[in-house]
């Protein structure tokens, strides 16, 4: 691209180029797949229809109200390039889900509530990025932690016959793997990348090896799933009520999101870590030790991963082969999408467990010709198309993934 | 002696730091100490373990072999450490190997069920339970080394019946061990290759894994669909489709980083999982062949890889390409300009944008060849070895690759030596799985070992006293940061 062209696009207008051909493309599918006098109808367990949108004509109405957003974005700009994001990516999230449903009916909350539940450890993952690497430590080793996090959950839990207690075990070994990652990346300066993937190459290894040697032929591999947590009076709400009746990790995540952002961005240890991720020489040079911020930082990554992954075989009940699946890495993605803060990873890891909760009503309910894998691969697109910086930008801790050489 | 005492004072004015040069004598009289105690030491555990076994179970002659390796080890350091600093380089791998051997069988001892049955009263019988933990890892290695290599004593009886009978069956089935670790040691060549040259030119290529099953498939799939062509023109045409496929697959991280700046790292990641993803997706339907198998048809015989020998021995001439390759990366990136350019973006690329590189065509050029090499990787296994391509294709040889191309110091040379160990640690480890029942897993916990002795070289240096060598034999591969 020659630098006219570059003045002429810049990131805003081609966020608004985007926003109309989204909505034309809307508009266009409504044309092309969609049947004029199908309803789509949205219902739940106990009350029945919500509401019932004709879906071509609610189509129409989205595809063209994106359109204008998108008109308005490259004519005038909106003063928040986030708002545009946020608002577009909600039309076209209705609009997918009316096209969806169009003719057939789908129980919306059941859809929210499988959402929450598959965000809740991608949330607990990209949290523990969001640690480790507002901390100036790169954490590719997420998948890792939780997969041994996954483990001790299961062994503990059926040794002890608490799940609780299996959910401690669960995080004190992810925190022990963390250990491992910031010896290997901080003090001995090894590439943060390569004890990453040693960590994931060592879990799924570990993890198999002890399963297949200790838990199984000691019949300690089936605890049974954790019961769930029910909050008391919100729990008979109509409507919203099943969101209260969850597994308890899902409450963790929620408090712990609350938590993280409030550390991070509001506590002095907040400053501090992030001063060592931006620019550790000169945080060094007001009196901050660079190497304990580092080490504290990652090990709290490592718990937080460890209920992550205690989530996965507590809410199964036994330990699975390298049972993870990549969540590890979604949940990666998801802290790159929500570049590099709390409350975005959540919001990212929302938008992936609807991904994947979508896929899941497609291969039961709706019966879409859409093969699921394609929604599955949703999430890695997306933080590849975030990455490069086509619409929106995700911008790294400056530090990160460097290791500090004192002076 | 004479060489030794040549060589020294040349080495230590030459390369050695001032503050080791104060005191060459008084270092050189530690290093004698240490190997004085070292092997006393050593000697000690042998006549104290060989004391158990002797009451036991007889005399086992596995134990002095080992307690005799150790001592050579130790020697070996000493004698590095004294003088020969260009060694000091390519004893560290060695060591990081045999460490991490010694450390998987500490995790077989310790998770021995006889072990552990016996360990609760080690304090009144500790002989029984060190005696089980022996037995548990001596079993483990002889299968491991058996898989690996296969048993001196079939080979022997093959060869006799090979010269005498004219039978060549037993011999055949004696080294298909052999055979199986070079065969396994093909693909991790490739990808290692694909990885190391990643390396060399300042990129982290951790895609390795995605850009195998890519290229797996794609030459499965010209491998089965296209029909009636002679083998030497579709043979070549699968393997370049697979090569080419993956090469794609590569560039688009390479292009994203050169033009973007989006760190190669997490594009390669990603576009791993939407490989696999895909993969998923085509083998359940468009591309089985019988419903429920999610396995492609079987390719044409006039696609496959032909192999050297008769059938129970797999080796197939993707050995040839997986040597072709190393000599043409090794050419590539010595001898030719392209080479040296991209070695220079990866050493120093300030340097490198200085001296007029483009530094954008070297980063799409290298991510290109990198995933080439990591879908010939991938064509080789599923053209060689399994005919087709099923969803357990993908068996980590791409995670692997990391381990391998930083084992062999992203030199090809080195890259193929330590894709035969890995080679022959995989095959031996399904040998040890089925005879001594220890799960195939170990292997990677090893390898894992591997890389970190290796990316953290310090932590072998201070167990075994080495002194640093004079630059090391990995070439400072450090990641730009995500933040730049």
């Amino acid at each position: 691209m020659s630098k006219k062209w570059r003045e002429i696009l810049t990131r805003e207008k081609i966020l608004g180029v985007v926003c109309m051909v989204i909505g034309l493309v809307i508009i266009t599918v409504a044309a092309l797949f969609l049947k004029s006098g199908e309803v789509a109808t949205f219902i739940d367990e106990k009350i029945g229809t919500l509401f019932a949108p004709p879906s071509q004509a609610t189509l129409y109405a989205l595809g063209t109200l994106c359109f204008f957003v998108g008109g308005w974005q490259l004519y005038r700009g909106f003063r928040s390039t986030g708002v545009v994001l946020g608002a577009v990516g909600f039309l076209m999230v209705a609009s997918f889900l009316i096209a969806l449903t169009s003719g057939k009916q789908l129980n919306l909350p059941g859809l929210l509530q499988t959402t929450l539940t598959s965000a809740t450890p991608l949330t607990l993952g990209a949290l523990s990025g969001v640690f480790c690497e507002r901390a100036g430590v790169v954490n590719i080793a997420i998948e890792g932690m939780m997969l041994f996090g996954a483990f001790a959950a299961i062994a503990a839990s059926s040794l002890s016959g608490n799940h609780w207690i299996g959910m401690l075990a669960a995080i004190l070994t992810s925190g022990i793997i963390a250990v491992l990652h910031a010896v290997l990346s901080i003090t001995y300066k090894v590439d943060q990348i390569i004890s990453g993937t040693v960590i994931n190459i060592l879990a799924a290894g570990a993890t198999r090896y002890l399963k297949l040697r200790l838990l199984s032929p000691a019949g300690l591999n089936s605890p049974g799933p954790i019961a769930n947590m029910r909050i008391p009076v919100l729990v008979d709400l109509p409507i919203v009520g099943k969101f209260f009746d969850n597994n308890p990790t899902v409450f963790i995540m929620l408090v712990l999101v609350v938590v993280v952002t409030f550390v991070i961005f509001y506590t002095p240890w907040g400053l501090r870590t992030r001063s060592v991720g931006e620019h550790p020489r000169a945080a060094d040079t007001v009196g901050v030790d660079v190497i304990r911020m580092r080490y504290v930082n990652v090990i709290i990554g490592g718990l937080i991963a460890g209920i992550g992954g205690s989530y996965f075989s507590l809410g199964l009940g036994q330990f699975e082969d390298n049972m993870t699946h990549g969540q590890g890495f979604i949940a990666l993605a998801a802290m790159i999408f929500g570049n590099w803060t709390p409350v975005g990873s959540f919001l990212a890891a929302l938008l992936f467990g609807f991904a994947d909760a979508v896929q899941g009503k497609m291969q039961s309910v709706l019966r879409v010709g859409l093969p699921p894998e394609f929604l599955q691969m949703a999430p890695y697109i997306l933080t590849m198309i975030v990455l490069a910086g086509v619409i929106g930008r995700a911008i790294p801790p400056a530090a990160d993934g460097k290791p500090y050489e004192k002076q | 002696m004479s060489k030794k005492d040549v060589t020294l004072p040349i080495e230590q004015t030459s390369s050695e730091p001032s503050a080791q040069m104060a005191q060459p004598s008084f270092l050189q009289t530690r290093q004698r100490l240490l190997l004085g105690i070292w092997g006393g030491l050593v000697i000690l555990i042998i006549l104290a373990l060989a004391g158990i076994f002797v009451t036991k179970s007889g005399i086992d002659f596995i134990l002095p072999l080992l307690g005799v390796l150790l001592v050579m080890m130790f020697a070996l350091v000493t004698i590095v450490n004294a003088s020969f600093a260009w060694l000091r380089g390519t004893v560290l791998p060695v060591l990081a190997v045999v460490t991490a051997l010694i450390i998987g069988s500490i995790i077989i001892a310790l998770t021995d069920p006889l072990v552990l049955a016996s360990a609760g009263n080690f304090l009144e019988d500790p002989t029984t339970v060190l005696h089980h933990a022996w037995d548990a890892v001596s079993l483990a290695y002889q299968a491991l080394f058996e898989g690996a290599l296969g048993s001196p004593a079939k080979i022997t009886a093959g060869l006799e019946s090979w010269l005498v009978d004219g039978n060549a069956k037993p011999l055949l089935s004696a080294i298909r061990p052999l055979s199986e670790s070079i065969t396994k040691s093909i693909p991790y060549i490739l990808a290692g290759l694909s990885v190391a040259l990643g390396f060399r030119a300042g990129l982290f290529n951790i895609g390795a894994e995605g850009q195998f099953v890519v290229g797996g498939l794609s030459a499965v799939v010209v491998g089965y669909s296209v029909t009636g062509l002679p083998t030497y023109i579709h043979l070549p045409l699968a393997v370049m489709a697979g090569a080419l496929a993956a090469g794609i697959w590569g560039l688009i991280p390479g292009v994203l980083k050169a033009w973007t700046g989006a760190h190669e790292v997490i594009n390669t990641i990603m576009m791993n999982w939407i490989a696999f993803r895909m993969t998923d997706y085509l083998l359940k339907e468009p591309l089985e062949s019988i419903q429920g198998t999610h396995r492609t048809p079987d390719v044409l015989p006039t696609a496959v890889l032909p192999r050297f020998f008769p059938h129970p021995l797999r080796l197939h001439a993707g050995l040839i390409i997986a040597l072709a390759a190393a000599v043409f990366v090794y050419w590539f990136l010595w001898k030719t300009t392209w080479g040296f350019e991209m070695r220079t973006v990866g050493a120093n690329p300030d340097a490198a944008r200085y001296g007029g590189i483009s530094i954008k065509r070297n980063i799409v050029l290298a991510m290109f060849i990198s995933g080439t090499l990591a879908g010939l990787s991938g064509a080789s296994e599923s053209l060689g070895v399994t005919h087709n391509m099923s969803l357990g294709f993908q068996a980590g040889y791409g995670f692997d690759s990391i381990a391998l191309a930083l084992l062999g110091g992203s030199h090809p040379l080195g890259v193929v030596l330590a894709s035969l160990l890995f080679g022959a640690l995989r095959a031996g480890g399904t040998r040890m799985m089925s005879v001594a029942a220890i799960p195939l897993e170990i292997t990677s916990i090893v390898q894992a070992m591997v890389i970190i002795f290796i990316a953290a070289p310090a932590i072998i240096r201070s167990i075994y006293r080495l002194r640093a060598a004079k630059e090391g034999l990995v070439p400072a591969m450090i990641t730009r940061g995500w933040g730049s």
